[in-house]
């Protein structure tokens, strides 16, 4: 019965325990109302307290109201309402009392090979380890999946009691030891025999690639929850989930983002870039009321007897949102460029008329190289090799791109186009030629400008970013997702 | 305290009934929602089965869906009720000398000239009714109040009449797409429950309990090759609906299982921009090609 352990392990009542628990998820920065508080607690009543997995998703249906939260959600609840034996303990002094009733172990030792001594896993030799492995793998083989996850953290992960870690660490010397790539050639390879011609084709080659990742992906999962398990017996949940307190996907800075939290913000910019180009559309039709219509009017008034007691209005004709996105794409905003390059891509998806210019100190139109390409590397490589962007010395120079910009494009700008900047305005204390941003405010719909920066750096430095901020529309700090999402917002 | 079903199984077996094939979480959470009286609010990609998923509870039940779709422009008088103006204007003509204004008053605005939308049908409703309220994130953050008195306490206020209190609570889901944020408001009164695109089992299952005279291998094979092309960067990912689609073509086709070829021709099917079917039949031919080289022979 290891899955009423969640909850019959701890000796808290049960409303103490979602109490902790939601503090601990308020502390992550997951926004939780009193009154979803009580609703969890009303949802735990209703379901059997035996079932782990009902447990989870009647607090995820009350407290986690926003997908991207989930994973921080799922975190920490498996630290919170992990099943805490004394197995787990790291400390070896400390005598297991269920040794003899390791379920895992048993069936363990069952899948061995009859006539290779079988007194238990722990004899077994790393090669029978890795054949086990690979049966498991080939055949889906759950159950033995998981003990063999188990017995891989024993053996390889060499976890310390006490050692404040969040578990990063264990789990690389786990997947070290457990040679995965080979695993996979070794799958691959037997796919392929176990054809007649001992060919796949192309095709077929790349489902059972998937399948096998998918398998993979399957152990590293539980490897990973293995050792977080062992983790939370030896240090307790609060300790954890301090360890692993990490900010919400939409709070990480662009400029310090991992290769991963990039690959996340990315496939959160499509939503953000497709809320933006709704909300100029509706900004559009929003004054929906054009002239009265005269015709229509009459027409309706027939069914109140010949009063006009409903006006009717033309529909003014919407005009489509014409953007131009202009970024800086130096040194001193690479880690940010990346991004922009991002949303730029993003933005030229979601709105049919959009021109992109990138600059340095000389400025150059890429829109080409976004809208010939679906692949976004493809399109940030020629942007960065093909693009001309340098002048003289390869360090930002504002004043010159814009003059650029304004002498071969100003004319293209018309009342209906939205510009938007993006750059920190970090101008190496060249001329700042800001009547150029002033008059592209004159004629375009809107200017706005976006920066990278944190707001206490603005206008320290050579960053001038007040002067130009104060003849566009807007200026916003937009280090983070959140930040995006409140300028898309603000538009409406 | 409604309780419409006993467990979740009971929800599980029912919806399978209704050919739906719910996984844990999702029969869990319509469970709840009956049992602490709350409306879901279902949220994912499209094609998912969110509209789907309350038609199915709808069948289950044996209740009526109202169904409000949502769009701009969404107002009172289209979600709400309306009063029948024309209705109220000839009975205002008809009316006699004698009568005092008090009288045309009170008898202009009763329930006879009342016209009910869906939110309102719910309420009043005497059989058992599912309310759907469809895509909710298309209208205004300004709309979504509309909404609120009915979600938290089940009623609607209407000034001329006075309150009007569900005479049953009925199951309410609100789907969203995910184009805005919803407000916190909305947000607090509903369970949540995210829909994504099945896992490869439960696709295979979907297509075999859809598609009658599909084989288990051909279902297998559709469902992997449907999983491998949602791993890809695509502009629109398939849905399930397009799934069922393509493997009710390939039993059409009379296919027993997918050669490389039949897959080139019907990935038109899947994937309905022409820049994902260019990237995903070069994907499927020549990534793998690459692996061919590295691979050890």
């Amino acid at each position: 019965m290891s899955d009423t352990g969640a909850l019959a392990s701890t000796n808290l009542p049960l409303f103490e325990l979602i109490e902790g628990f939601v503090s601990e998820l308020r502390t992550a920065g997951l926004p939780v109302s009193l009154v979803e508080n009580i609703d969890a607690v009303e949802a735990v009543r209703e379901i059997p307290l035996g079932d782990r997995d009902a447990f989870k998703y009647a607090l995820a249906a009350t407290l986690v109201k926003n997908q991207s939260h989930w994973k921080t959600f799922e975190t920490l609840f498996e630290v919170y309402f992990s099943i805490r034996g004394a197995e787990y303990l790291l400390d070896p002094e400390a005598e297991s009392p269920f040794g003899d009733l390791d379920l895992d172990e048993l069936d363990f030792a069952g899948e061995q090979p009859p006539g290779q001594g079988g007194q238990g896993a722990g004899s077994i030799t790393p090669e029978e380890m890795a054949e086990l492995l690979f049966q498991a793998m080939l055949n889906s083989d759950q159950t033995l999946m998981k003990a063999i996850a188990k017995q891989a953290v024993k053996r390889f992960a060499g976890m310390e009691p006490g050692r404040p870690v969040g578990g990063t660490y264990y789990l690389y010397r786990t997947l070290r030891n457990l040679d995965l790539d080979g695993l996979m050639e070794r799958l691959m390879d037997q796919a392929r025999n176990s054809k007649p011609d001992h060919q796949l084709s192309p095709l077929e080659e790349r489902l059972e690639r998937d399948e096998f990742d998918a398998r993979v992906e399957a152990l590293k999962k539980e490897i990973e929850a293995e050792i977080r398990r062992r983790l939370v017996a030896d240090r307790g949940a609060e300790a954890m989930a301090k360890t692993l307190r990490k900010p919400l996907p939409e709070d990480v800075d662009f400029m310090h983002a991992s290769r991963e939290e990039m690959v996340k913000i990315r496939h959160a910019i499509y939503p953000l870039t497709r809320k933006l180009a709704v909300r100029l559309a509706r900004k559009r039709r929003h004054n929906r009321k054009g002239p009265l219509d005269f015709r229509s009017t009459v027409r309706h008034s027939l069914s109140y007897g010949g009063v006009p007691a409903e006006p009717k209005f033309r529909h003014k004709h919407p005009s489509k949102p014409e953007i131009m996105v202009i970024a800086d794409i130096s040194g001193s905003v690479a880690a940010f460029a990346r991004f922009t390059l991002h949303l730029v891509y993003a933005i030229s998806n979601q709105f049919s008329k959009v021109r992109s210019f990138v600059f340095i100190d000389g400025l150059d139109e890429v829109t080409d190289f976004f809208d010939k390409t679906d692949d976004i590397n493809d399109a940030v490589h020629r942007v960065n090799t093909e693009a001309d962007v340098v002048w003289v010395d390869g360090h930002s120079d504002y004043g010159h791109a814009f003059e650029v910009f304004w002498e071969n494009h100003g004319q293209e700008i018309t009342a209906k186009t939205t510009i938007l900047i993006l750059g920190d305005a970090r101008n190496n204390y060249h001329a700042s030629q800001s009547w150029i941003v002033k008059e592209m405010e004159k004629k375009a719909r809107k200017v706005f400008w976006l920066n990278p920066e944190p707001k206490a750096y603005w206008n320290t430095g050579d960053s001038i970013v007040g002067e130009y901020g104060a003849y566009t529309n807007g200026l916003f700090e937009v280090r983070t997702l959140r930040h995006l999402e409140k300028f898309v917002d603000n538009l409406a | 305290m409604s309780e419409r079903f006993e467990s979740v199984d009971t929800v599980r077996n029912g919806l399978r009934g209704a050919s739906y094939l719910a996984d844990e979480s999702i029969a869990g959470v319509v469970f709840l929602a009956d049992r602490l009286e709350k409306p879901v609010l279902v949220e994912g990609p499209a094609g998912t089965g969110k509209t789907q998923l309350a038609k199915s509870v709808a069948e289950m039940l044996g209740a009526r869906l109202i169904r409000l779709q949502c769009y701009e422009g969404l107002d009172e008088s289209k979600a709400l009720y309306e009063w029948n103006y024309k209705k109220q204007l000839l009975r205002i003509q008809s009316e006699d000398e004698g009568s005092t204004w008090d009288d045309v008053q009170t008898d202009i605005f009763s329930d006879e000239f009342l016209l009910t939308r869906p939110l309102l049908e719910a309420i009043r409703a005497d059989d058992p009714v599912v309310l759907l309220i469809d895509e909710v994130d298309r209208v205004e953050v300004e709309t979504e109040a509309l909404l609120l008195e009915l979600l938290s306490d089940y009623q609607v206020s209407i000034p001329e009449l006075g309150t009007m209190s569900a005479k049953q609570i009925p199951l309410v889901f609100l789907t969203s797409n995910n184009t805005r944020e919803l407000s916190e408001a909305l947000k607090r009164r509903c369970l949540f429950l995210h829909l994504d695109y099945p896992t490869l089992e439960r696709e295979k299952e979907i297509v075999l309990t859809k598609v009658p005279d599909i084989n288990e291998r051909l279902a297998e094979q559709v469902a992997r090759i449907v999983r491998s092309i949602r791993t890809m960067e695509l502009k629109k990912h398939p849905s399930v609906s397009e799934t069922l689609d393509w493997a009710r073509t390939l039993v059409l086709l009379g296919r027993e299982s997918i050669s490389e070829e039949d897959a080139r021709q019907t990935v038109n099917i899947l994937l309905k921009y022409q820049s994902d079917i260019d990237k995903a039949t070069k994907d499927f031919s020549t990534n793998s090609a690459a692996h061919f080289a590295s691979a050890p022979t």
